[in-house]
Protein backbone atom coordinates (compact mmCIF):
# COMPACT_ATOMS: atom_id res chain seq x y z
CA UNK A 1 0.00 0.00 0.00
CA UNK A 2 2.57 2.78 -1.10
CA UNK A 3 -0.15 5.46 -1.48
CA UNK A 4 -1.06 5.04 2.54
CA UNK A 5 2.32 5.35 3.88
CA UNK A 6 3.72 8.31 5.13
CA UNK A 7 6.75 10.02 2.76
CA UNK A 8 9.92 8.33 3.41
CA UNK A 9 12.45 10.89 5.78
CA UNK A 10 14.66 10.13 8.15
CA UNK A 11 14.38 13.48 10.89
CA UNK A 12 17.35 13.48 13.58
CA UNK A 13 16.39 16.57 15.60
CA UNK A 14 18.83 17.39 18.10
CA UNK A 15 19.77 14.20 19.31
CA UNK A 16 22.29 13.58 22.61
CA UNK A 17 23.46 10.47 23.18
CA UNK A 18 24.80 9.58 26.41
CA UNK A 19 25.97 6.18 27.16
CA UNK A 20 25.47 4.43 31.18
CA UNK A 21 28.80 5.14 32.18
CA UNK A 22 28.51 8.76 31.44
CA UNK A 23 30.20 9.43 28.39
CA UNK A 24 28.30 11.77 25.66
CA UNK A 25 28.90 10.01 22.48
CA UNK A 26 26.53 12.69 20.17
CA UNK A 27 25.80 16.09 21.12
CA UNK A 28 22.87 18.05 19.87
CA UNK A 29 23.13 16.70 16.59
CA UNK A 30 20.92 17.59 13.45
CA UNK A 31 19.97 16.38 10.28
CA UNK A 32 16.95 15.68 7.72
CA UNK A 33 16.80 13.12 4.73
CA UNK A 34 13.92 12.80 2.25
CA UNK A 35 13.49 10.15 -0.14
CA UNK A 36 16.19 9.36 -2.91
CA UNK A 37 19.18 10.27 -1.65
CA UNK A 38 22.24 8.53 -0.80
CA UNK A 39 24.32 10.24 1.76
CA UNK A 40 27.15 9.59 3.19
CA UNK A 41 28.27 9.71 7.28
CA UNK A 42 31.76 10.69 7.40
CA UNK A 43 34.00 11.29 10.68
CA UNK A 44 37.11 9.51 12.02
CA UNK A 45 36.92 6.56 14.64
CA UNK A 46 35.09 7.26 17.24
CA UNK A 47 33.04 10.41 15.59
CA UNK A 48 29.95 8.86 16.67
CA UNK A 49 29.20 7.49 13.65
CA UNK A 50 27.57 3.99 15.16
CA UNK A 51 26.20 5.78 18.09
CA UNK A 52 23.56 7.92 15.53
CA UNK A 53 23.41 4.33 13.29
CA UNK A 54 21.85 2.94 16.82
CA UNK A 55 19.73 5.51 17.71
CA UNK A 56 18.34 5.66 13.78
CA UNK A 57 17.69 2.27 14.56
CA UNK A 58 16.42 2.38 17.90
CA UNK A 59 18.97 0.57 20.06
CA UNK A 60 19.88 3.66 21.90
CA UNK A 61 17.62 6.41 23.20
CA UNK A 62 18.66 9.63 22.85
CA UNK A 63 18.85 11.21 25.96
CA UNK A 64 17.47 14.33 24.52
CA UNK A 65 16.10 15.23 21.14
CA UNK A 66 14.73 12.84 18.82
CA UNK A 67 14.69 10.60 16.01
CA UNK A 68 11.31 9.96 13.26
CA UNK A 69 11.39 8.25 10.64
CA UNK A 70 8.97 8.48 7.61
CA UNK A 71 7.53 10.97 10.95
CA UNK A 72 6.73 7.95 12.91
CA UNK A 73 8.75 7.20 16.60
CA UNK A 74 11.73 4.68 16.17
CA UNK A 75 9.51 1.91 17.74
CA UNK A 76 6.64 2.62 15.23
CA UNK A 77 9.06 2.43 12.39
CA UNK A 78 10.77 -1.06 13.33
CA UNK A 79 7.29 -2.53 13.73
CA UNK A 80 7.08 -1.75 9.92
CA UNK A 81 10.38 -2.89 8.70
CA UNK A 82 11.07 0.56 7.11
CA UNK A 83 15.27 0.24 8.52
CA UNK A 84 17.65 -2.69 6.73
CA UNK A 85 20.59 -2.25 8.19
CA UNK A 86 24.10 -4.02 6.79
CA UNK A 87 26.69 -4.93 9.31
CA UNK A 88 30.41 -3.98 9.13
CA UNK A 89 32.55 -7.42 8.14
CA UNK A 90 34.40 -7.82 11.29
CA UNK A 91 30.64 -7.82 13.48
CA UNK A 92 29.93 -10.95 11.51
CA UNK A 93 30.36 -14.86 12.57
CA UNK A 94 31.83 -16.04 9.82
CA UNK A 95 32.16 -19.51 10.72
CA UNK A 96 28.62 -19.80 11.71
CA UNK A 97 27.20 -22.73 10.12
CA UNK A 98 24.75 -21.10 7.97
CA UNK A 99 24.23 -20.69 3.53
CA UNK A 100 24.12 -18.02 1.99
CA UNK A 101 20.65 -18.71 1.05
CA UNK A 102 20.08 -18.82 4.98
CA UNK A 103 21.11 -15.71 5.51
CA UNK A 104 19.39 -13.96 2.74
CA UNK A 105 16.08 -15.76 4.39
CA UNK A 106 16.46 -14.23 7.71
CA UNK A 107 15.83 -10.97 6.28
CA UNK A 108 12.35 -12.15 5.59
CA UNK A 109 11.88 -13.31 9.36
CA UNK A 110 10.28 -9.88 9.60
CA UNK A 111 7.23 -11.35 7.24
CA UNK A 112 7.03 -14.85 8.42
CA UNK A 113 4.85 -16.19 11.45
CA UNK A 114 5.20 -17.14 14.59
CA UNK A 115 7.38 -19.80 13.78
CA UNK A 116 9.24 -18.46 10.47
CA UNK A 117 8.19 -20.62 8.45
CA UNK A 118 8.65 -19.32 4.79
CA UNK A 119 5.39 -18.60 2.92
CA UNK A 120 5.22 -18.96 -0.76
CA UNK A 121 6.15 -15.39 -1.55
CA UNK A 122 9.49 -15.36 0.29
CA UNK A 123 11.63 -17.77 -1.66
CA UNK A 124 10.88 -15.89 -5.11
CA UNK A 125 12.06 -12.56 -3.22
CA UNK A 126 15.07 -13.88 -1.89
CA UNK A 127 15.92 -15.27 -5.43
CA UNK A 128 15.01 -11.95 -7.01
CA UNK A 129 17.35 -10.05 -4.36
CA UNK A 130 20.39 -12.89 -4.57
CA UNK A 131 19.80 -12.25 -8.42
CA UNK A 132 20.19 -8.36 -7.85
CA UNK A 133 23.78 -8.28 -6.05
CA UNK A 134 24.52 -11.47 -8.44
CA UNK A 135 25.35 -13.63 -5.93
CA UNK A 136 22.71 -16.48 -6.83
CA UNK A 137 25.34 -19.07 -8.20
CA UNK A 138 26.68 -19.17 -4.58
CA UNK A 139 23.67 -19.61 -2.65
CA UNK A 140 24.34 -22.66 -1.22
CA UNK A 141 27.89 -21.86 -0.09
CA UNK A 142 28.83 -21.69 3.81
CA UNK A 143 29.30 -17.68 4.36
CA UNK A 144 32.93 -18.48 5.40
CA UNK A 145 33.78 -19.50 2.07
CA UNK A 146 32.86 -16.57 0.46
CA UNK A 147 35.37 -13.69 -0.64
CA UNK A 148 35.56 -9.98 1.12
CA UNK A 149 32.93 -8.93 -1.54
CA UNK A 150 30.74 -11.54 -2.23
CA UNK A 151 30.26 -11.42 1.95
CA UNK A 152 29.24 -8.02 1.73
CA UNK A 153 27.26 -8.61 -1.09
CA UNK A 154 25.09 -11.46 0.32
CA UNK A 155 24.44 -9.30 3.58
CA UNK A 156 23.30 -6.48 1.41
CA UNK A 157 20.75 -8.40 -0.52
CA UNK A 158 19.52 -9.68 3.15
CA UNK A 159 18.65 -5.69 3.50
CA UNK A 160 17.02 -6.08 0.36
CA UNK A 161 15.09 -9.18 1.32
CA UNK A 162 13.83 -7.10 4.44
CA UNK A 163 12.34 -4.32 1.94
CA UNK A 164 13.33 -1.67 4.06
CA UNK A 165 13.07 1.59 1.98
CA UNK A 166 15.90 3.39 4.12
CA UNK A 167 19.13 1.26 4.44
CA UNK A 168 21.96 1.78 6.83
CA UNK A 169 25.62 0.32 5.48
CA UNK A 170 28.58 0.61 8.06
CA UNK A 171 31.81 0.80 5.84
CA UNK A 172 30.59 -1.20 3.23
CA UNK A 173 34.10 -0.84 0.97
CA UNK A 174 36.41 -2.19 3.90
CA UNK A 175 37.92 -5.52 2.67
CA UNK A 176 36.18 -4.99 -0.89
CA UNK A 177 37.76 -5.29 -4.42
CA UNK A 178 37.36 -2.62 -6.73
CA UNK A 179 34.71 -4.37 -8.83
CA UNK A 180 32.69 -5.29 -6.61
CA UNK A 181 32.68 -1.23 -4.73
CA UNK A 182 31.73 -0.43 -8.52
CA UNK A 183 28.69 -3.10 -8.19
CA UNK A 184 27.32 -1.94 -4.83
CA UNK A 185 27.86 1.78 -6.15
CA UNK A 186 25.60 0.89 -9.25
CA UNK A 187 22.97 -1.06 -7.04
CA UNK A 188 22.91 1.98 -4.50
CA UNK A 189 21.82 4.45 -7.22
CA UNK A 190 19.37 2.21 -8.90
CA UNK A 191 17.44 1.88 -5.49
CA UNK A 192 17.85 5.92 -5.07
CA UNK A 193 16.01 6.04 -8.08
CA UNK A 194 13.32 3.69 -6.62
CA UNK A 195 12.92 6.60 -4.14
CA UNK A 196 15.21 4.76 -1.32
CA UNK A 197 17.38 6.47 1.37
CA UNK A 198 20.78 5.51 1.86
CA UNK A 199 23.07 6.21 4.90
CA UNK A 200 26.69 4.94 4.17
CA UNK A 201 29.09 5.43 6.95
CA UNK A 202 32.58 5.74 5.42
CA UNK A 203 36.07 7.28 6.00
CA UNK A 204 36.62 6.26 2.03
CA UNK A 205 36.62 10.01 1.36
CA UNK A 206 37.62 9.93 -2.49
CA UNK A 207 34.43 7.82 -3.38
CA UNK A 208 32.23 10.24 -1.65
CA UNK A 209 31.55 12.39 -4.18
CA UNK A 210 31.20 9.62 -7.05
CA UNK A 211 28.03 8.38 -5.80
CA UNK A 212 26.88 10.60 -2.36
CA UNK A 213 24.45 13.44 -3.31
CA UNK A 214 24.52 14.46 0.41
CA UNK A 215 27.16 14.18 3.19
CA UNK A 216 26.87 14.27 6.71
CA UNK A 217 30.05 15.35 8.54
CA UNK A 218 30.05 14.58 12.20
CA UNK A 219 32.48 14.63 14.75
CA UNK A 220 30.46 14.08 18.28
CA UNK A 221 28.36 16.42 16.68
CA UNK A 222 27.24 17.15 13.15
CA UNK A 223 29.61 19.69 12.01
CA UNK A 224 27.88 20.13 8.37
CA UNK A 225 25.27 18.58 6.67
CA UNK A 226 23.77 19.36 2.95
CA UNK A 227 24.31 18.58 -0.69
CA UNK A 228 28.16 17.01 -1.67
CA UNK A 229 29.55 19.52 -3.52
CA UNK A 230 28.79 22.54 -0.99
CA UNK A 231 29.87 20.30 2.36
CA UNK A 232 32.40 18.44 0.79
CA UNK A 233 35.21 21.67 0.93
CA UNK A 234 38.79 21.62 2.48
CA UNK A 235 37.55 24.01 4.95
CA UNK A 236 35.13 21.51 6.64
CA UNK A 237 36.99 18.52 6.52
CA UNK A 238 39.98 19.96 7.75
CA UNK A 239 36.99 20.75 10.87
CA UNK A 240 36.06 16.58 10.59
CA UNK A 241 39.09 14.82 10.66
CA UNK A 242 41.75 17.86 11.69
CA UNK A 243 45.13 16.91 11.84
CA UNK A 244 44.26 13.32 11.32
CA UNK A 245 43.71 13.87 7.52
CA UNK A 246 46.73 12.71 5.53
CA UNK A 247 48.11 15.62 3.25
CA UNK A 248 50.01 15.33 -0.25
CA UNK A 249 51.07 18.72 -1.61
CA UNK A 250 52.40 18.88 -5.02
CA UNK A 251 54.25 22.04 -4.09
CA UNK A 252 56.31 20.42 -1.03
CA UNK A 253 56.63 17.44 -2.76
CA UNK A 254 59.92 15.74 -4.52
CA UNK A 255 57.57 16.03 -8.05
CA UNK A 256 58.74 18.55 -10.24
CA UNK A 257 58.20 20.49 -13.28
CA UNK A 258 59.21 17.70 -15.75
CA UNK A 259 56.93 14.99 -13.94
CA UNK A 260 54.41 16.99 -15.84
CA UNK A 261 50.58 15.80 -15.74
CA UNK A 262 51.84 12.02 -16.19
CA UNK A 263 51.99 12.01 -12.13
CA UNK A 264 50.38 8.31 -10.80
CA UNK A 265 48.71 8.37 -7.88
CA UNK A 266 47.74 5.15 -5.52
CA UNK A 267 45.75 5.08 -3.16
CA UNK A 268 43.61 2.70 -0.91
CA UNK A 269 42.42 6.19 0.96
CA UNK A 270 45.56 5.81 3.33
CA UNK A 271 48.70 7.68 2.40
CA UNK A 272 48.45 8.07 -1.21
CA UNK A 273 51.15 6.33 -3.21
CA UNK A 274 52.82 8.81 -6.37
CA UNK A 275 54.88 7.75 -9.23
CA UNK A 276 56.71 10.76 -10.85
CA UNK A 277 57.13 10.15 -15.04
CA UNK A 278 59.46 7.57 -15.24
CA UNK A 279 57.50 5.55 -12.66
CA UNK A 280 60.12 6.74 -9.73
CA UNK A 281 58.93 7.05 -6.33
CA UNK A 282 57.86 10.66 -5.44
CA UNK A 283 58.41 11.97 -1.72
CA UNK A 284 55.87 14.48 0.17
CA UNK A 285 58.59 16.01 1.46
CA UNK A 286 61.20 17.83 -0.81
CA UNK A 287 62.99 18.78 2.41
CA UNK A 288 66.01 16.47 3.20
CA UNK A 289 65.68 14.71 -0.21
CA UNK A 290 67.65 17.43 -2.12
CA UNK A 291 70.28 14.67 -3.83
CA UNK A 292 67.36 13.30 -4.85
CA UNK A 293 65.85 16.18 -6.84
CA UNK A 294 69.23 17.29 -8.11
CA UNK A 295 69.48 13.90 -9.53
CA UNK A 296 66.08 14.01 -11.11
CA UNK A 297 66.46 17.40 -12.90
CA UNK A 298 69.72 16.10 -14.09
CA UNK A 299 68.21 13.27 -15.96
CA UNK A 300 65.45 15.63 -17.42
CA UNK A 301 68.21 17.67 -18.57
CA UNK A 302 66.48 20.49 -16.37
CA UNK A 303 69.34 23.07 -14.36
CA UNK B 1 23.39 -63.42 23.96
CA UNK B 2 21.49 -63.30 26.80
CA UNK B 3 23.48 -61.51 28.83
CA UNK B 4 23.54 -58.90 26.51
CA UNK B 5 19.85 -58.76 27.18
CA UNK B 6 20.17 -58.64 31.01
CA UNK B 7 19.94 -54.81 31.85
CA UNK B 8 16.37 -54.96 30.04
CA UNK B 9 15.09 -57.72 33.29
CA UNK B 10 15.92 -54.76 35.57
CA UNK B 11 12.94 -52.22 35.63
CA UNK B 12 15.26 -49.34 36.79
CA UNK B 13 18.06 -50.15 33.96
CA UNK B 14 14.85 -49.60 31.46
CA UNK B 15 14.03 -46.29 32.95
CA UNK B 16 17.41 -45.24 33.06
CA UNK B 17 18.37 -45.88 29.65
CA UNK B 18 15.37 -44.67 28.95
CA UNK B 19 15.40 -41.55 30.77
CA UNK B 20 19.12 -40.99 30.02
CA UNK B 21 18.35 -41.17 26.29
CA UNK B 22 15.87 -38.70 26.30
CA UNK B 23 17.70 -35.83 28.46
CA UNK B 24 20.85 -36.75 25.81
CA UNK B 25 19.14 -35.74 23.19
CA UNK B 26 16.93 -32.75 24.50
CA UNK B 27 20.54 -31.29 25.95
CA UNK B 28 22.18 -32.31 22.62
CA UNK B 29 19.47 -30.19 20.95
CA UNK B 30 20.07 -27.37 22.55
CA UNK B 31 23.81 -27.35 22.99
CA UNK B 32 24.18 -26.57 19.27
CA UNK B 33 22.67 -23.05 20.53
CA UNK B 34 25.04 -22.90 23.03
CA UNK B 35 28.39 -23.60 21.42
CA UNK B 36 27.11 -21.01 18.41
CA UNK B 37 26.41 -18.20 21.25
CA UNK B 38 29.63 -18.85 22.80
CA UNK B 39 27.78 -19.50 26.08
CA UNK B 40 29.42 -23.01 27.09
CA UNK B 41 31.46 -21.87 30.08
CA UNK B 42 27.39 -20.43 31.62
CA UNK B 43 26.07 -23.69 31.11
CA UNK B 44 28.92 -25.16 33.31
CA UNK B 45 27.75 -22.19 35.64
CA UNK B 46 24.77 -22.48 35.62
CA UNK B 47 24.37 -26.49 36.00
CA UNK B 48 26.61 -25.93 39.43
CA UNK B 49 24.48 -22.52 40.62
CA UNK B 50 21.10 -24.64 40.70
CA UNK B 51 22.47 -26.50 43.48
CA UNK B 52 21.38 -23.96 46.68
CA UNK B 53 17.61 -24.33 44.83
CA UNK B 54 17.77 -28.12 45.19
CA UNK B 55 18.12 -27.82 49.20
CA UNK B 56 15.55 -24.85 49.37
CA UNK B 57 12.74 -26.57 47.36
CA UNK B 58 13.06 -29.57 50.08
CA UNK B 59 13.23 -27.06 52.84
CA UNK B 60 9.81 -25.67 51.37
CA UNK B 61 8.36 -28.78 50.44
CA UNK B 62 8.41 -28.30 46.62
CA UNK B 63 9.23 -29.96 43.53
CA UNK B 64 12.89 -30.15 42.91
CA UNK B 65 13.37 -28.73 39.84
CA UNK B 66 11.54 -25.87 40.76
CA UNK B 67 13.95 -24.60 42.99
CA UNK B 68 16.57 -25.30 41.26
CA UNK B 69 15.12 -23.84 38.27
CA UNK B 70 14.70 -20.56 40.01
CA UNK B 71 18.57 -20.71 41.23
CA UNK B 72 19.74 -20.62 38.20
CA UNK B 73 18.03 -17.90 36.78
CA UNK B 74 18.62 -15.79 39.41
CA UNK B 75 22.24 -16.85 38.84
CA UNK B 76 21.95 -16.05 35.01
CA UNK B 77 20.08 -12.48 36.29
CA UNK B 78 23.02 -11.90 38.83
CA UNK B 79 25.76 -12.50 36.28
CA UNK B 80 23.95 -10.01 34.01
CA UNK B 81 23.44 -7.16 36.52
CA UNK B 82 27.10 -7.39 38.09
CA UNK B 83 28.53 -7.45 34.59
CA UNK B 84 26.43 -4.48 33.47
CA UNK B 85 27.25 -2.82 36.86
CA UNK B 86 30.73 -3.38 37.33
CA UNK B 87 34.10 -3.07 35.32
CA UNK B 88 34.61 -7.13 35.28
CA UNK B 89 35.15 -9.22 32.51
CA UNK B 90 32.73 -11.54 31.88
CA UNK B 91 34.98 -14.29 32.94
CA UNK B 92 35.41 -13.33 36.11
CA UNK B 93 31.78 -12.28 36.66
CA UNK B 94 30.76 -16.04 35.96
CA UNK B 95 33.45 -17.47 38.20
CA UNK B 96 32.10 -15.28 41.09
CA UNK B 97 28.58 -15.96 41.02
CA UNK B 98 28.45 -19.79 40.30
CA UNK B 99 30.78 -20.55 43.10
CA UNK B 100 29.22 -18.04 45.21
CA UNK B 101 25.97 -20.33 44.65
CA UNK B 102 27.33 -23.58 44.66
CA UNK B 103 29.07 -22.82 47.87
CA UNK B 104 25.70 -21.67 48.73
CA UNK B 105 24.34 -25.04 48.29
CA UNK B 106 26.91 -27.45 50.20
CA UNK B 107 26.49 -25.34 52.78
CA UNK B 108 22.68 -25.83 53.25
CA UNK B 109 22.58 -29.10 52.22
CA UNK B 110 25.41 -30.11 55.03
CA UNK B 111 23.24 -28.07 57.48
CA UNK B 112 19.59 -29.12 56.32
CA UNK B 113 20.34 -33.00 54.84
CA UNK B 114 17.49 -33.71 52.58
CA UNK B 115 16.39 -36.51 50.66
CA UNK B 116 18.69 -35.65 47.89
CA UNK B 117 22.41 -36.43 49.17
CA UNK B 118 25.16 -34.32 48.20
CA UNK B 119 26.83 -37.22 46.09
CA UNK B 120 23.59 -37.44 44.00
CA UNK B 121 23.29 -34.25 43.04
CA UNK B 122 27.03 -33.50 42.11
CA UNK B 123 27.75 -36.72 40.30
CA UNK B 124 24.22 -38.39 39.44
CA UNK B 125 22.12 -41.58 40.21
CA UNK B 126 20.43 -42.10 37.64
CA UNK B 127 19.38 -45.72 38.56
CA UNK B 128 18.20 -44.38 41.69
CA UNK B 129 15.50 -42.33 40.20
CA UNK B 130 12.06 -42.14 41.73
CA UNK B 131 8.71 -41.78 39.48
CA UNK B 132 7.87 -38.61 40.66
CA UNK B 133 11.12 -37.45 39.53
CA UNK B 134 11.34 -39.26 36.22
CA UNK B 135 7.74 -37.26 35.54
CA UNK B 136 9.57 -33.90 36.48
CA UNK B 137 12.36 -34.83 33.60
CA UNK B 138 9.65 -36.11 31.62
CA UNK B 139 7.72 -32.35 32.10
CA UNK B 140 11.19 -30.39 31.73
CA UNK B 141 11.77 -31.99 28.34
CA UNK B 142 8.59 -31.45 26.64
CA UNK B 143 8.42 -28.01 27.36
CA UNK B 144 11.88 -27.69 26.17
CA UNK B 145 11.20 -29.54 23.04
CA UNK B 146 8.26 -27.82 22.42
CA UNK B 147 9.97 -24.06 22.90
CA UNK B 148 12.64 -25.27 20.69
CA UNK B 149 10.52 -26.59 18.14
CA UNK B 150 8.72 -23.11 17.77
CA UNK B 151 11.08 -20.86 17.98
CA UNK B 152 14.41 -22.26 16.87
CA UNK B 153 15.09 -20.35 14.13
CA UNK B 154 14.21 -16.95 15.92
CA UNK B 155 16.60 -18.47 18.98
CA UNK B 156 19.18 -18.69 15.45
CA UNK B 157 18.86 -15.54 14.40
CA UNK B 158 19.34 -13.87 18.18
CA UNK B 159 22.41 -16.08 18.09
CA UNK B 160 23.74 -15.30 14.58
CA UNK B 161 23.06 -11.51 14.63
CA UNK B 162 21.74 -9.42 17.76
CA UNK B 163 21.41 -6.46 15.96
CA UNK B 164 20.00 -7.33 13.12
CA UNK B 165 17.69 -9.74 14.97
CA UNK B 166 16.43 -6.29 16.59
CA UNK B 167 16.52 -4.50 13.63
CA UNK B 168 13.50 -6.66 12.36
CA UNK B 169 12.14 -6.01 15.52
CA UNK B 170 12.25 -9.11 17.18
CA UNK B 171 12.45 -9.12 21.22
CA UNK B 172 15.44 -9.92 21.62
CA UNK B 173 15.75 -9.39 25.33
CA UNK B 174 13.18 -11.82 25.47
CA UNK B 175 15.29 -14.42 23.59
CA UNK B 176 18.25 -13.62 25.31
CA UNK B 177 16.25 -15.07 28.64
CA UNK B 178 14.36 -17.95 26.83
CA UNK B 179 17.64 -19.29 26.01
CA UNK B 180 18.86 -18.72 29.78
CA UNK B 181 15.27 -20.32 31.09
CA UNK B 182 16.19 -23.77 28.76
CA UNK B 183 19.59 -23.42 29.83
CA UNK B 184 18.47 -23.68 33.76
CA UNK B 185 15.56 -26.15 32.65
CA UNK B 186 17.84 -28.84 30.80
CA UNK B 187 20.50 -28.30 33.46
CA UNK B 188 18.14 -29.38 36.40
CA UNK B 189 16.56 -32.23 34.19
CA UNK B 190 20.15 -33.56 33.60
CA UNK B 191 21.26 -32.80 37.07
CA UNK B 192 19.77 -36.13 37.43
CA UNK B 193 21.47 -38.20 35.07
CA UNK B 194 24.80 -37.12 35.78
CA UNK B 195 25.05 -34.50 38.28
CA UNK B 196 25.94 -31.14 38.78
CA UNK B 197 29.36 -31.55 37.55
CA UNK B 198 28.93 -33.22 34.48
CA UNK B 199 25.91 -31.81 32.85
CA UNK B 200 27.60 -29.18 30.98
CA UNK B 201 29.38 -31.77 28.73
CA UNK B 202 25.54 -32.71 28.05
CA UNK B 203 24.93 -28.97 26.74
CA UNK B 204 28.45 -28.82 24.96
CA UNK B 205 29.88 -31.71 23.59
CA UNK B 206 27.17 -33.32 21.28
CA UNK B 207 26.78 -29.08 19.91
CA UNK B 208 30.90 -28.98 19.31
CA UNK B 209 31.09 -32.72 17.49
CA UNK B 210 27.87 -31.58 15.19
CA UNK B 211 29.87 -28.35 14.48
CA UNK B 212 32.82 -29.97 13.56
CA UNK B 213 30.96 -32.08 10.95
CA UNK B 214 29.23 -29.98 9.40
CA UNK B 215 28.50 -26.43 7.84
CA UNK B 216 24.38 -26.49 7.82
CA UNK B 217 22.54 -25.70 11.10
CA UNK B 218 19.61 -27.67 10.24
CA UNK B 219 22.33 -30.64 9.71
CA UNK B 220 23.83 -29.76 12.58
CA UNK B 221 20.83 -29.98 14.94
CA UNK B 222 19.96 -33.44 13.86
CA UNK B 223 23.67 -34.88 14.03
CA UNK B 224 23.84 -33.25 17.83
CA UNK B 225 20.35 -34.43 18.91
CA UNK B 226 21.39 -38.55 17.09
CA UNK B 227 24.61 -38.33 19.12
CA UNK B 228 23.29 -37.11 22.66
CA UNK B 229 20.30 -39.72 22.31
CA UNK B 230 22.78 -42.40 21.29
CA UNK B 231 25.38 -41.31 23.86
CA UNK B 232 22.89 -41.93 26.24
CA UNK B 233 21.08 -44.71 25.95
CA UNK B 234 24.23 -46.34 24.99
CA UNK B 235 26.33 -44.91 27.96
CA UNK B 236 23.96 -46.32 30.33
CA UNK B 237 23.66 -49.33 28.93
CA UNK B 238 27.35 -49.83 29.26
CA UNK B 239 27.55 -48.89 32.52
CA UNK B 240 25.49 -51.85 34.19
CA UNK B 241 28.43 -54.09 32.54
CA UNK B 242 31.19 -51.58 33.69
CA UNK B 243 29.48 -51.38 37.13
CA UNK B 244 30.85 -48.02 36.89
CA UNK B 245 29.39 -44.61 37.03
CA UNK B 246 26.12 -44.00 34.82
CA UNK B 247 27.20 -39.97 34.58
CA UNK B 248 30.73 -41.30 33.54
CA UNK B 249 30.03 -43.67 31.07
CA UNK B 250 27.26 -41.41 29.03
CA UNK B 251 29.85 -38.20 28.97
CA UNK B 252 33.72 -40.45 28.14
CA UNK B 253 31.13 -41.94 25.43
CA UNK B 254 30.33 -38.30 23.98
CA UNK B 255 33.98 -37.36 24.18
CA UNK B 256 35.04 -40.62 22.60
CA UNK B 257 32.25 -39.68 19.67
CA UNK B 258 33.82 -35.98 19.29
CA UNK B 259 37.80 -36.62 19.53
CA UNK B 260 36.67 -39.21 16.09
CA UNK B 261 35.27 -36.15 14.89
CA UNK B 262 37.80 -34.26 15.67
CA UNK B 263 40.29 -36.50 13.86
CA UNK B 264 38.16 -37.74 10.99
CA UNK B 265 35.97 -34.50 9.84
CA UNK B 266 35.74 -34.96 6.30
CA UNK B 267 35.95 -31.13 5.81
CA UNK B 268 37.10 -29.23 9.46
CA UNK B 269 39.07 -32.68 10.62
CA UNK B 270 42.75 -32.22 11.66
CA UNK B 271 43.42 -35.56 9.37
CA UNK B 272 41.95 -33.09 6.39
CA UNK B 273 43.91 -30.25 7.79
CA UNK B 274 47.32 -31.72 7.52
CA UNK B 275 46.60 -33.35 4.09
CA UNK B 276 45.55 -29.31 3.21
CA UNK B 277 48.73 -28.32 4.49
CA UNK B 278 50.77 -31.11 2.67
CA UNK B 279 48.79 -30.52 -0.69
CA UNK B 280 49.85 -26.65 0.05
CA UNK B 281 53.84 -28.09 0.16
CA UNK B 282 53.79 -29.60 -2.83
CA UNK B 283 55.41 -27.82 -5.81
Amino acid sequence: MPDTDPPLSIEVDDVTVAYANGHTALRDASFTLGAGTICALVGVNGSGKSTLFKSIMGFLRPVRGRVRIAGLPVEASRKRQLVAYVPQSEDVDWTFPVSVWDVVMMGRYGHMNFMRIPRAEDKPIAHECLERVGMSEFQDRQIGELSGGQKKRVFLARALAQRGRIMLLDEPFTGVDVQTETAIIELLRSLRSEGHIILVSTHNLGSVPEFCDQVVLINRTVLAFGPTEQVFTEDNLSRAFGGVLRHFRFDQSTIQEHDGRTVKLLTDDERPLVFGKDGHLEYTERHGREELVKERAKEAGEQ
Amino acid sequence: MTTLLTPFHYEYMVKAILVSGLIGGVCAFLSCFITLKGWSLMGDALSHAVVPGVSLAWLLGLPFSLGAFVAGVLAALGMGWVKNNSRLREDAVIGVVFTSFFALGLLLLSLYPSNLNLRTIIFGNILAISDPDILQVLIISAVSILVLGLKWRDLLLYCFDESHARSLGLNTRFLHFLLLALLSATAVAALQTVGACLVVAMLVTPGATAYLLTDRFGKMLGIATLTGVLCGVAGAYASYFLNGSTGGCIVVLQTVVFLIALIFAPKHGLLTARAQRRAAAMP
